[in-house]
């Protein structure tokens, strides 16, 4: 009789199903750019406010409504005729302006007498500073000041209240992420909780608290977090429990699945058999295998929260001025869009690539970590 | 069959109790009043106001005494339009809002069959990769961010739709909220039609009927089409449910009179009677077209019993 | 010399894979006779179904086939699907293993019995329901008038195989190709439905190309045989010149990869390590708390058994029968009534708590060799788990000691121990499987059908470490299976069971030569005697 070979082992490098997960994501083209996405709405988000020039909730009443620019405002040609408004709205007449530069000279007489207060006036525009007084006739109705001109940039233009836009977009980036990341956090650990008790200990439990979960999901949720917002007032903290409140169930739904399809695994069993402690079954064999479906379902969330914190941002329930969300800034762009179409197409599209980033990076997860083509 | 949809309807009542009793709660125990907002109203013309609103009696009186009255079909007065029943206001903006859904829901369900079975026929074909990314981007993009985009390329830059009203209910007004709303679930139910029926046309079932040198069409429609149907089908409850919140915002970018707009300002305004109202019919809603779901799902599928 | 109707030459079948391009077919020739029975035999992986597929024009979109396939003059291979579908399901059918499966649950099997006579044969829809019942009659299921109108989740596997016969004879083919067509039934089952099959063969006179892994269907049913092997026809002739005189070395492994010998019975006065008295199991189902009925089912129904050192009990039966259900009970992994007794001690309805620390002294070992092993741990991780419970105080170095022994002692490479699962194949998951149980040294193992999802040749390999591991250890065995000739070689004594009820017991040799009952006695024909039961068929219905 031959005899039977034992079929030989290929001793090549070996891999974790981790690792192996982790090799398929780097080679997915879409998620590796979306995690790199992320990352800069990470680092905008952390870093993006502090580094902007000017202030979320400071305005420049010189500059409402500005469109979105790569030049500085105000512009060269702009510059004089904006003294010459300063210096009348003063209730002085102006002489002679010449621009030089960054500096503006202006000299300027008044029917009254003046003194080293007028430059305060001046001061008072967005667009000049540092007034000084250079020359003053003897008389007290003639002067000449010299200011340093201010310009700005707003790459996003202004919004109806003068606030840079771009100062804005880095605030409600970092408010959106946080809502997204903090609601999420939330969700998961109901979720997992719940879902993993269901389906661990199964049974009559499994079957109540699934029915409860049915019950909940037939409910017009939505208008009960729209109830609670309204009527506990706007706080941010309130809704991330509200948003959290609604997401858990789906994660409820996905973890108690697969804890009830784990236990009836062999490997459960063979533990079981084995006399390993409940809590040891849990901690070695069902968190680990449970951990694919539920990263790649909280990557798959967070969009959805992000989306949820918008929703109610847009119906004015949610952030509320001077603070900003993407949402928020969405809704106040469409007020008028014939007017000031980039108000609303900025943060549209920064809300948008969010969006997409997230749920590309989760397909990716996805099919990396899918056991169906294992 | 008959008592199958009896025993769900019955099984409905507690759900719509639930509901009716943790909104009721839910609004009464917030800080604040309807009148705080009305300033410097005389002592005796709130008291009056109070007393009309019953809003004098224990917490528990008024709550029996709403439920009583509902089911006698009576959901009190508004509290701020105070000429109008909340009937009178739900019947004023139910036909915005049913058309709004139905349009909708219709939309979604024929564009999203018919992009999710062609680009499953043509898998990995450009048609494919087409439907898949416009179902990303459906999918991806809020309908409050493609409502006023559509307003201003369509509304104001081609001026081709008027850019908001409801004009009751004209094609030309209805065209852009109908799309706006329904673009996300079209999104969801081809990207889901086309899974299933890919699934479906690799399955063995599928392998006997080409075995069997049944015509495309018979595998396709026959035999593919109704099994990948199922998933869509039970995620129609979901879909309503989307539905209805994407009302909320678009009946408010649109200025259109429905349901989901008369929810917020009644929130806002804490007209106490109406929000009750709206979330009523809405859970009603909800309620009956699971049940519709159920049906049409036993009906696909005949491992399904009436249980 | 009859007519050749089917005539493959030079198939070769690849397909597209994320890992590169997989040869399942390389280069096959092939021919079946008008009226004649062809086997292609065949492990897994051995391609036997894709060149088939691939004739057939059904295969999976990311496969190519090249080379030719004749049927009666005409080319099947790149052949325009509307031609195609003129011969497939008309003159070629086909029946698949997984009866389930391949009838779509949306339909009822009238409805699918009836669209290839439309299709094909231009009937109305009235006359194709008149022949659909006819069909139905002639695979001989009972009540056909009723059950034209059933769902396929409504039919037992057996019935529902007869319904997919009764879909291909119903536009008498030329060709018959069955898809290893009974290796999802039972054995009583699969010999009903050959025998069937050969019955309507004989009336008939289509021709049969069956695929098959199980060389008994072969030597009872074939003609003629081709083996595969690697995607290459390795050896073809008559069955009896294959089963007689095999000339290539592969087919000689693969017939005697049949597991053979015989256990030496345990004397006596082997003391006695576990028994078990009058153990019931009940399930129950439905009956939520929402109301309803709930329905009780006795998995098992009072059986006892005894155990000695170093015997081994096998535990027969079909699917349903409790077998694995009892394995279970008598290891209080499952809630049952009855006593069992391990070593003197009582263990029946004791806690986990006060189970554990019998555990290691009872082990298991599964079927599913690949549901069996924890996917994220790696195989030194998953050997070591019992000994963090019932060995806490040993050491990490130790505990490595201990898992390269138990791996040599499988015959496995100990470097192995930081790999993962899935890395390994079927039958070196196994043996994965048993040096988890072997590492903690116990005294009795239940088996639960610990070869079932294997290859022959692998199997063989498995029982035959088991048997060493058994002498080595002095272990007792409680072997459960459905495979009638791995039981026989396993065991000393047999235990047949049928419906949770205990048949017949007794020593190996007096159950399989002398059965008393007629269940065991069909049985042991089923398995062992396919040919007489084949030709009995025949007579019986010719």
């Amino acid at each position: 009789m031959a005899d039977i070979q034992i079929d030989e082992l290929d001793l090549g490098t070996s891999r974790s199903l981790w690792a192996t997960a982790w090799l398929r994501l780097r080679k997915n083209k879409a998620a590796m750019v979306s995690l790199g996405v992320l990352i800069i709405y990470v680092l905008i988000g952390i870093f993006g406010p502090m580094m902007t020039p000017y202030g979320h909730d400071q305005t420049f009443r010189d500059f409402t409504r500005e469109p979105a620019s790569l030049e500085r405002y105000p512009r060269v040609d702009e510059i004089v005729p904006a003294a010459e408004r300063v210096v009348t709205r003063s209730r002085l007449q102006a002489e002679e302006i010449v621009l030089d530069g960054d500096t503006i000279t202006i000299t300027a007489t008044s029917r009254r007498e003046m003194d080293e207060r007028v430059t305060r006036y001046i001061d008072r525009s967005d667009i000049f500073s540092n007034t000084r007084i250079l020359e003053m006739s003897d008389d007290n109705l003639r002067v000449t000041m010299q200011a340093d001109v201010n310009r700005y940039l707003f790459i996003f233009g202004t919004d109806t209240n003068g606030r840079d836009q771009l100062a804005r977009l880095a605030i409600a980036i970092r408010i959106s992420l946080l809502v997204g990341a903090a609601a999420t956090v939330v969700a998961l650990a109901i979720g997992v909780l719940y879902g993993a008790i269901a389906g661990f200990i199964g049974g009559m439990t499994d079957n109540i608290m699934m029915r409860i979960v049915d019950i909940l999901y037939s409910l017009p949720f939505i208008f009960f977090v729209i109830l609670l917002v309204v009527f506990f007032g706007n706080n941010v903290f309130l809704m991330f429990i509200a948003i959290g409140a609604i997401e858990w169930l789906d994660m409820a739904r996905i973890v108690r699945g697969q804890t009830l399809s784990l236990r009836r695994r062999e490997f459960v069993s063979a533990a079981e058999a084995m006399g390993v402690r409940p809590i040891s079954i849990v901690k070695r064999h069902i968190i680990p295998n449970t951990l694919g479906p539920v990263i790649v379902y909280t990557t798959l969330m967070v969009p959805k929260v992000i989306l949820l914190e918008s929703f109610l941002s847009f119906l004015g329930l949610g952030v509320q001025n001077p603070l900003t969300s993407l949402g928020l800034m969405i809704s106040e762009g469409s007020r008028d869009i014939q007017g000031t179409p980039y108000l609303l197409i900025y943060p549209a599209l920064a809300l948008t690539i969010l969006l997409f980033a997230l749920n590309f990076l989760g397909d990716g997860l996805r099919d990396a970590l899918d056991p169906k083509d294992r | 069959m008959l008592r199958y949809i009896f025993r769900r309807l019955l099984g409905a009542i507690p759900t719509l109790f639930l509901i009716v009793t943790t909104a009721f709660f839910l609004i009464r125990i917030a800080p604040g009043g309807p009148f705080d907002a009305e300033r410097a109203l005389e002592p005796s013309v709130l008291a009056n106001l109070n007393a009309y609103f019953h809003l004098d009696k224990p917490l528990y009186q008024q709550y029996f005494l709403y439920l009583w009255n509902l089911l006698q079909g009576d959901m009190g007065p508004s509290f701020f339009r105070r000429d109008f029943s909340v009937q009178e206001l739900l019947a004023a903006g139910l036909p915005a809002s049913i058309t709004l859904g139905t349009l909708a829901l219709l939309t979604a369900i024929v564009f999203g069959s018919i992009l999710g079975c062609i680009a499953a026929l043509r898998q990995n074909s450009w048609i494919d990769y087409t439907v898949v990314a416009t179902a990303t981007f459906g999918i991806t993009v809020p309908n409050f961010v493609v409502a006023p985009l559509l307003a201003l390329v369509f509304g104001v830059w081609l001026n081709l739709l008027p850019a908001g009203g409801w004009n009751g209910g004209a094609p030309a007004n209805l065209v852009m909220p109908v799309i706006a709303l329904a673009l996300p679930q079209v999104a969801v139910i081809a990207r889901m039609i086309r899974g299933a029926m890919i699934e479906a046309l690799r399955s063995d079932h599928v392998r006997t009927a080409r075995a069997y040198g049944l015509p495309t069409r018979m595998i396709v429609v026959t035999h593919s089409l109704r099994a990948a149907a199922l998933p869509a089908v039970s995620y129609l409850g979901p879909a309503a449910a989307g539905l209805l919140t994407g009302s909320i915002v678009i009946e408010q970018i649109f200025g259109l009179p429905g349901i989901g707009r008369e929810f917020v300002n009644a929130a806002l305004s804490r007209d106490y009677t109406l929000v009750m109202g709206t979330v009523i019919v809405i859970a009603v809603f909800v309620l009956i077209f699971n049940l519709i779901v159920d049906i049409l799902y036993a009906a696909l599928d005949p491992r399904v019993r009436y249980e | 010399m009859t007519e050749t109707i089917l005539d493959l030459k030079d198939i070769t079948v690849s397909f597209d894979t994320p890992d590169g391009t997989v040869e399942a077919v390389r280069g096959v020739n092939m021919q079946v006779h008008q009226g004649e029975t062809v086997a292609i035999v065949g492990e897994s992986g051995s391609g036997k179904s894709q060149a088939m597929m691939a004739a057939m024009g059904l295969l999976a979109d990311n496969g190519t086939a090249t080379g030719s396939a004749m049927y009666r003059g005409t080319e099947l291979i790149g052949l325009p699907l509307a031609r195609i579908n003129k011969i497939r399901g008309a003159k070629i059918t086909m029946i698949f293993q997984e009866p389930m499966t391949s009838l779509d649950p949306l339909y009822t099997i009238g409805q699918q019995i009836c669209e290839p006579l439309q299709v094909h044969g231009k009937l109305s829809r009235a006359r194709a329901k008149a022949r659909a019942l006819e069909l139905l009659e002639l695979v001989q299921i009972p009540n056909a008038a009723e059950r034209v109108k059933a769902y396929p989740h409504e039919l037992s596997g057996g019935q529902r195989q007869r319904v997919m016969i009764a879909m291909a004879l119903a536009n008498d083919p030329d060709l018959l190709i069955a898809d290893e067509p009974t290796t999802a039934l039972d054995v009583t089952i699969q010999a009903d439905i050959l025998g069937l099959l050969a019955d309507l063969q004989k009336r008939l006179g289509m021709s049969i190309l069956f695929i098959t892994h199980d060389l008994g269907i072969v030597d009872a049913f074939a003609d003629r045989v081709y083996v595969m092997r690697h995607g290459q026809v390795v050896e073809e002739g008559p069955t009896d010149q294959i089963f007689n005189a095999p000339s290539e070395d592969y087919t000689k492994l693969l017939l005697a990869a049949e597991p053979e010998g015989e256990k030496a019975p345990v004397p006596d006065t082997a003391p006695e390590v576990l028994t078990a008295d009058d153990v019931v199991v009940t399930f129950g189902s439905g009956g939520g708390f929402l109301g309803g009925k709930r329905r009780e089912v006795k998995a098992v129904k009072h059986v006892s058994l005894s155990l000695h050192k170093g015997q081994t009990l096998g535990i027969v039966g079909e699917s349903g029968s409790g077998k694995s259900t009892l394995g279970r009970a008598i290891l209080q992994l499952l809630p049952a009534t009855g006593r069992v007794v391990f070593s003197g001690h009582d263990i029946s309805g004791l806690t986990p708590h006060q189970m554990r620390a019998y555990r290691r002294d009872l082990q298991m070992v599964f079927q599913d060799p690949y549901g069996s092993l924890s996917p994220r741990m790696t195989v030194g991780e998953i050997i070591t788990e019992g000994l963090l419970v019932h060995e806490p105080g040993i050491s990490g170095k130790e505990r490595d000691q201990r898992a390269m022994d138990a791996l040599r002692a499988v015959d496995l490479d100990p470097n192995v121990r930081r790999r993962f699962p899935h890395e390994f194949s079927g039958g070196q998951r196994q043996r994965i499987a048993i040096a988890r149980a072997v590492i903690l040294r116990p005294t009795v193992m239940v088996l639960d059908e610990p070869t079932s999802a294997l290859d022959r040749s692998v199997q063989k390999q498995i029982i035959a470490l088991l048997r060493d591991i058994q002498q080595e250890l002095d272990l007792s065995y409680i072997f459960i299976s459905h495979d009638l000739s791995v039981v026989r070689a396993m065991s000393d004594t047999v235990m047949v069971m049928k419906d949770g009820d205990v048949v017949e017991q007794g020593p190996t040799q007096t159950i399989f030569d002398n059965p008393r009952s007629d269940y065991t006695r069909h049985l042991m024909r089923a398995a062992f005697d396919l040919k007489s039961v084949l030709r009995e068929h025949i007579e019986l219905t010719g």
